[in-house]
């Protein structure tokens, strides 16, 4: 269906405007229904997605900037629909999550092009427009830190907002230089000189760098990560939600997207130290983690770490000198595809509840709570189950990312996927203690009054626990969708 | 017809001088949408093909004696430049609506200065491009000195000063070409070649002439006194015009008269750009007075414009165009915010005593303006600055590749300084015994509402500069092919 | 020839001695001198004009003592025109005692420029320059009440004895050398012989006369005082009629006398001549005109060492030593007298409505009287050099003219002295208007502002002179045609 894509990318954009024009104070409903709207549109999409061709669907193309070759080209392949489902469930979830903390209607305006933003990144397919969708993310982001964030707020926006940027030029100037050395913006056709060694010499290393400190700090990769915790621990939760769901997966899909296509050479070269940085992400982040007092911060590092096995898979697929075996490159790619749609379901959840907690007790510290099973069991169950999931417990939708990742890293760069191994028992050591702390134990004295879970609660909750459930059970009916473009895409890579 | 946009203007201008004040602000408004109208009409009537030459509008003798003639003539960069001029007389005129002495001087004044951009933008006879040239320059003293604010005398001689110097050098440069090739005629000296040892001294006397007016480190120093002294209209014509005055005139003038010339010192020019981008925003950060950190941001933008050029491509030039598009509009809205919507109800500009307010409270649509503004002045795609700032940075790659790292490093520093202007001045948080409120004590009803033409002034001036980051091609498909018939391309 | 003839040939000359001494008698019979005797004289000035436009074209007389020629009746009609104006100014004094003695005066110095402008002989312009001369020291010591005039007067007359003293020294050399005192003449002589020592002070000393009328630097010094110390239209007439005719006569003296002497000034060529001398006076003068106005707090005497430095401007056209340079020096002058008989104009009103003529008499004139401040504004810009403005195109024809005449740009160092003192002016000039326009808001709170009570015909003369500046700027072809036309 021609327009389909730009529709997903415009609809947000008009949910904005109305929002800030109808004369109703309260933007919540317009928001939500421009959701649905929007959601619709991506069901649609993936209805008449075929699952079996290779390359990109529901391609529209027209000139755009001609003088510097820069095309309006959108399009989707299997993970750029992925990726929009995922953005199409999580924000929704967000504002459901939180209603506007002032009550102002400029909250979900930004929002909203916050998610117009994300549609056109994910389907993007030439550089100019891919930069322009990323860059536009930035000052939505930026504002939803500053002017409702808590405290330490300007200081958390200014950090995202810069080293966002910085990252970003880095990009740009390394992209105008490949642009000029091989005369196209097209991510296909880059992805096709790549295979054959897009840059030789020097320069190649150059723009190497400039693309992956960008990407590097988007995602976050250790040690380019210093900004998260503060943001995502001082963002609202609903902001916080679409930070760690869908944001950091703007940074993934670069690698996937950009940098491992292009520079196959350069990767396998510096390969081994790229998987001591991911190594590093997975192992200290939930050693961070365990020694936070707060909960979103706790949460913020962990997110770390499961970004981290992303990026294991891909780097231990794109770097791994060994040539691998068929099938478990396409292990190694499906687990990060796979754990990126979960872990931005999971993660969501995760910081929904913890919202819940603060709402009801007003701080948010390991040790403000105890006993809460007492009190809410229906609280604590649905969020054991989340925080199980993102463990990567067998039955959830976790485990099934993880699993694939380390299965197939396993093979292809065996000493740091041990080493790896380590993350995963120190995250659980976390979830375990903060279960301990606040749901078991005697029933803390400000805890007396908290009400168990809300019908609107309830309402978000279960479908979004039992979506999880049902991945994690029969996964299949998600890898279906970008079955074809692991296929490929490990071709491209291997 | 796009000639009648001069005579219109000063026609307006001499029309107020004889009216009671009570109709100055209208006629002045008046004119200048004629103005608009006219180079709107011009713009979507004349074919593309035609605007790849400087083609000529009226060429009438003037004094035969010396070759002089009133020779106007039209292409595709002096289009996009009197569009923009027209854009911004408009809008410079919505936010004066209030001026409430003097009102015949102050639009007089303004008209002069509008009315001389179009000149110059539409000149094809050195004499008569240089005459609109100087004649914008009194007019810009009493604006500032009369209805200025901080340090205005002291500003407004600074300016003043700055741009005769320059156009001394100007009017050495001109004379000379005059004299060696015997005409005044653009279209035939842009023919004529000159000896190559007279080139390598009168380029740079006649380009560095141009460049003080378009604020070339370091010789920029009278720009952000200037506009921080400027009443908020003189400020968005001043930045946001009248400096591109310099860096056309340097276009059309110094580097297509003297091509041997600008090659030899291209280097150089580029040298100065990439200093002036990286010091100005470094000047910026440390800026207490809003609208300074605003003046030295029109220097680093105006870097950009001069790397352009110093790239000696069709692709870093045409870019440099847009950039003077794109920028005209940008400072306006800026200047706008800042200006007008800020100071005249706060009464301060110093950016620690904003902090203390949290205006995005109590203003929104000036948070939103200025949001905007800033987004579009660091170069966010989706406005115009992108779509400049990418193409002059692919030209300067072939040609500078290392300006284009300095410069990106510039890209941050602009961010930086912008982010920390908007966050004090808009976004500041009060602060009661070391807690920080979320909310403020200032209520809506302490400041006069944003009024109707100053929103409407402000819409313009967003619309543009979305509607040209958008889909630049709009104007890039008329700067590029006028651009590759200029003779300085390598 | 006779008598009749050579009456109908130098009628303009005798229509203005028969007004001037008409203008003695109404001053010893009407009670209202003043009025009746201006009357007269306009009227006699105009008569005078239409009698230039009766002459034939080209006639000399007397081995050149009298001169019929287009450039000469041009002139001669523009010193008219200045007189006229002139006279205008002197309604705006407060009724003097001597009236008709004092028009007679202006009207006999106007005599002495026609004649200093019809001749081409040694002698005749010697007679003319002696008759303006003296005429002016009176005029300008006219105000007895006023100690300033009779400094003025007497420096002026110290001065200007001794450089006719030197001028008819000069003469007397070269006519020595040459033996004759026709310039025509002198110039065959001067192309045979080679020029000796004798010859060359000669040449100096003819040229140092003249530069004192024209107030180049270093023989200005009498300039600030005449100018600040005289009665205004005194002061309007030296700084107008009396420059544009030295100005003629000089270019004469120089472009055909003592042709053959040129020499050239050229930077890296210079050779011996009076283009070299002229040079010389002219960067002095604009250096020395330009840096010590920038001292003044009183607008007339920054008007007086504008003057020097405006005098600086117009030399360089005689620099460039041919045709071209002799019609934008020309024009220059023209333009420039223009401005300054207007700029006296707003002097003199605002003088008599405030009781002086510093800056800060000339606060808030913009909300006194509008149309002054906006006058004034035209002429102090057009001095700086703004366009659209007469004084604009006047320096860009002498700075091309100048370019135009060396090989390879060689009067650059000249041109470029010329732009550096422009810009230095331009700072004082808005000095002037700064203290017009931008005072106006400082003073306002401290004291009423009263309205500049002028009456019609002084404030249509001067609006008149600000029109011909702004039309002169913009179609100025209108002038240097006729003049380029009628430099042979």
């Amino acid at each position: 269906m021609v327009g389909l894509v730009t529709a997903i990318i415009l609809i947000p954009l008009l949910g904005a405007l109305a929002v800030c024009t109808w004369p109703q104070k309260n933007g919540r409903p317009i928001a939500l229904v421009f959701n649905v709207i929007s959601a619709g549109c991506a069901l649609m999409l993936w209805r008449n997605f075929d699952a079996t061709a290779i390359g990109l669907q529901f391609v529209e193309r027209h000139a755009w900037i001609p003088s510097i070759n820069g095309e309006y080209l959108v399009g989707v392949d299997g993970l750029s629909l992925l990726l929009v489902l995922l953005t199409s469930l999580v924000i929704p979830f967000a504002l459901l999550a939180q209603p506007a903390p002032d009550g102002s209607r400029a909250f979900y305006a930004t929002m909203l092009v916050m998610q117009s933003a994300l549609y056109g990144t994910f389907t993007a397919q030439n550089f100019v427009l891919w930069f322009l969708f990323y860059e536009m993310s930035l000052i939505p982001g930026f504002l939803l830190i500053k002017i409702w964030g808590g405290e330490n707020r300007d200081r958390a926006s200014t950090k995202f907002f810069l080293y966002t940027f910085l990252g970003s030029v880095a990009m740009l100037l390394s992209f105008l230089g490949i642009y000029l050395a091989k005369g196209t913006f097209d991510f296909a056709a880059l992805a096709n000189l790549g295979k054959n060694g897009v840059l030789t010499g020097n320069f190649a290393w150059l723009a190497f760098a400039g693309i992956f400190v960008g990407l590097a700090v988007k995602v976050p990769l250790f040690p380019f990560h210093t900004w998260l915790p503060d943001a995502y621990q001082t963002a609202p939760t609903g902001v916080s939600m679409v930070l760690t769901g869908v944001l950091s997966k703007m940074g993934v899909y670069g690698f996937v997207r950009l940098l491992l296509p292009l520079f196959p050479n350069e990767i396998r070269v510096i390969g081994p130290w790229l998987l001591a940085l991911v190594v590093c992400s997975i192992v200290f982040a939930p050693l961070a983690a365990w020694a936070q007092r707060d909960l979103k911060r706790m949460i913020a590092y962990l997110s770390i770490n499961h970004l981290g096995y992303c990026m294991l898979g891909l780097f231990a697929l794109a770097a791994s000198p060994a040539v691998a075996a068929r099938i478990d490159a396409h292990a190694a790619l499906s687990g990060v595809f796979m754990q990126i749609f979960n872990h931005g379901i999971t993660a969501a959840m995760l910081f929904y509840f913890v919202g819940l907690l603060e709402q009801r007790r007003g701080l948010r510290g390991i040790d403000n709570f105890g006993g809460l099973m007492q009190r809410t069991p229906l609280l604590c169950g649905w969020m054991s189950v989340a925080m199980f999931s993102s463990l990567g417990l067998p039955g959830l939708n976790g485990f099934v990312g993880e699993f694939l990742i380390f299965k197939g890293s396993f093979a292809m760069a065996a000493a740091f996927t041990a080493i790896a191994v380590i993350g995963l028992l120190i995250t659980a050591i976390v979830f375990m203690r903060v279960m301990q702390s606040l749901f078991s134990g005697p029933l803390a004295e400000s805890c007396i009054a908290f009400p168990d879970l809300l019908r609107k609660e309830k309402l978000v909750v279960v479908p979004v626990t039992l979506l999880m459930f049902a991945i994690g059970i029969v996964p299949q009916f998600i890898f279906n969708i970008f079955n074809t473009t692991v296929v490929h895409m490990a071709r491209l890579l291997s | 017809m796009i000639a009648w946009t001069i005579y219109v203007t000063f026609g307006g201008a001499i029309l107020l001088l004889f009216l009671p004040r009570a109709y100055a602000r209208w006629i002045a408004l008046l004119t200048t949408i004629g103005g608009l109208i006219l180079c709107l009409v011009t713009f979507v009537q004349t074919p593309i093909p035609d605007l790849a030459h400087f083609t000529t509008l009226v060429r009438v003798p003037w004094v035969p004696a010396l070759g002089m003639n009133y020779h106007l003539a039209l292409d595709g960069i002096s289009l996009t430049m009197v569009l923009v001029t027209g854009i911004s007389a408009v809008s410079t005129v919505f936010f004066s609506w209030d001026v409430e002495h003097r009102q015949n001087e102050f639009f007089f004044w303004l008209l002069l200065v509008v009315g001389g951009c179009y000149g110059v933008f539409l000149s094809a006879d050195l004499f008569l491009l240089f005459v609109f040239y100087e004649l914008v320059i009194v007019p810009k003293y009493f604006l500032i000195a009369i209805f200025g604010s901080t340090n205005k005398e002291y500003g407004a001689m600074k300016l003043t000063l700055y741009s005769f110097f320059g156009g001394m050098f100007v009017f050495v440069g001109i004379l000379v070409a005059y004299v060696a090739g015997g005409s005044l005629d653009l279209n035939q000296l842009s023919q004529f070649e000159f000896s190559p040892q007279l080139q390598s001294w009168a380029f740079p006397v006649l380009f560095l002439g141009f460049a003080v007016l378009a604020g070339i480190w370091p010789l920029h120093t009278w720009a952000p006194t200037g506009h921080a002294a400027a009443p908020t209209a003189g400020s968005m014509l001043l930045a946001g015009i009248v400096m591109k005055l310099g860096s056309y005139a340097g276009l059309r003038v110094a580097m297509n008269l003297f091509p041997e010339g600008f090659q030899m010192w291209s280097k150089w020019i580029a040298v100065l750009a990439v200093t002036g981008i990286v010091y100005a925003a470094a000047v910026a950060l440390r800026q207490r007075d809003l609208k300074f950190v605003i003046g030295y941001s029109s220097v680093s933008h105006m870097g950009f414009v001069l790397l352009g050029f110093a790239t000696a491509n069709a692709l870093g030039t045409s870019g440099a165009v847009l950039q003077m598009f794109s920028h005209g509009v940008i400072a306006a809205l800026l200047f706008a915010a800042a200006g007008r919507m800020i100071y005249r109800r706060t009464h301060t500009r110093e950016l620690d005593a904003l902090s203390e307010m949290n205006l995005s409270h109590v203003m929104p649509f000036a948070a939103f303006t200025f949001v905007i503004a800033t987004a579009a002045s660091m170069g966010i795609p989706g406005f115009s600055g992108f779509a400049a700032e990418i193409t002059i940075l692919i030209g300067a790659w072939k040609t500078f590749p290392i300006g284009v790292w300095i410069a990106g490093g510039g890209i941050v520093l602009v961010a930086a300084f912008t982010l920390r202007a908007l966050k004090l001045s808009f976004f500041g948080e009060e602060r009661t015994e070391g807690k920080i409120k979320n909310g403020t004590t200032l209520n809506r009803e302490q400041f006069d509402p944003i009024t109707i033409p100053e929103k409407i002034g402000a819409c313009m001036l967003m619309l543009t500069t979305f509607a040209v980051g958008v889909y630049p091609k709009l104007l890039l498909d008329r700067i590029m092919p006028a651009v590759e018939t200029m003779r300085f391309l390598r | 020839m006779s008598y009749l003839e050579l009456l109908k040939l130098a009628s303009p000359e005798a229509v203005v001695v028969l007004t001037a001494l008409m203008v003695l008698s109404i001053g010893l019979l009407s009670k209202r001198a003043m009025a009746a005797g201006g009357f007269v004289a306009g009227v006699g000035v105009i008569i005078s004009i239409v009698t230039i436009l009766l002459l034939p074209t080209n006639e000399t007389l007397f081995g050149g003592m009298l001169v019929i020629s287009p450039l000469a009746s041009l002139f001669k009609i523009i010193c008219l025109v200045l007189a006229f104006f002139t006279i205008v100014l002197t309604q705006t004094e407060k009724a003097s005692r001597h009236a008709g003695e004092y028009l007679a005066l202006v009207l006999l110095a106007t005599v002495g420029l026609m004649l200093l402008v019809g001749s081409e002989e040694l002698l005749m312009i010697f007679i003319g320059l002696e008759l303006l001369g003296l005429s002016l020291y009176v005029m300008a010591a006219f105000d007895k009440a006023d100690l300033r005039s009779a400094e003025a007067g007497l420096k002026y007359f110290l001065f200007g004895s001794t450089s006719s003293a030197f001028t008819l020294f000069g003469i007397s050399f070269i006519y020595g050398m040459t033996g004759a005192t026709g310039l025509a003449a002198i110039s065959t002589k001067l192309a045979t012989t080679s020029v000796q020592p004798l010859l060359a002070v000669g040449i100096v000393m003819t040229l140092v006369g003249f530069a004192f009328k024209i107030a180049a630097a270093p023989f200005h010094l009498w300039a600030p005082d005449a100018y600040q110390g005289a009665p205004v239209p005194s002061a309007a007439f030296i700084a107008s009629g009396s420059k544009v005719a030295s100005f003629v006569v000089l270019g004469k003296i120089v472009f055909i006398g003592f042709s053959p002497a040129q020499g050239s000034a050229g930077w890296h060529a210079m050779v011996a001549g009076w283009s070299p001398v002229l040079a010389a006076l002219a960067a002095l003068s604009i250096v020395i005109g330009n840096l010590v106005a920038l001292a003044q707090s009183n607008v007339r005497r920054l008007l007086a060492y504008s003057a020097v430095a405006h005098a600086g401007y117009t030399l360089i056209g005689f620099v460039a030593g041919d045709r071209e340079g002799f019609s934008a020096a020309l024009f220059y002058t023209t333009i420039y007298a223009v401005t300054l008989v207007g700029a006296f104009g707003v002097v003199g009103i605002v003088r008599r409505e405030t009781g002086g003529d510093n800056f800060s008499n000339f606060s808030g004139l913009a909300s006194r009287s509008p149309l002054l401040a906006g006058c004034m504004a035209v002429f102090m810009l057009s001095l700086a050099g703004i366009p659209p403005l007469a004084g604009f195109f006047g320096k860009f024809y002498l700075f091309s003219a100048a370019l135009h005449a060396g090989a390879n740009q060689a009067l650059l160092w000249l041109v470029a002295l010329g732009l550096i003192g422009s810009f230095v002016s331009l700072y004082y000039y808005l000095l002037v208007l700064k203290a017009v326009f931008v005072d106006a808001s400082l003073l306002a709170a401290t004291r009423p502002m009263e309205r500049v009570r002028s009456d019609f015909l002084q404030r249509a003369t001067v609006a008149v002179l600000a029109a011909a500046v702004v039309f002169l700027g913009v179609m100025p072809n209108v002038l240097t045609s006729r003049i380029l036309a009628a430099i042979p």
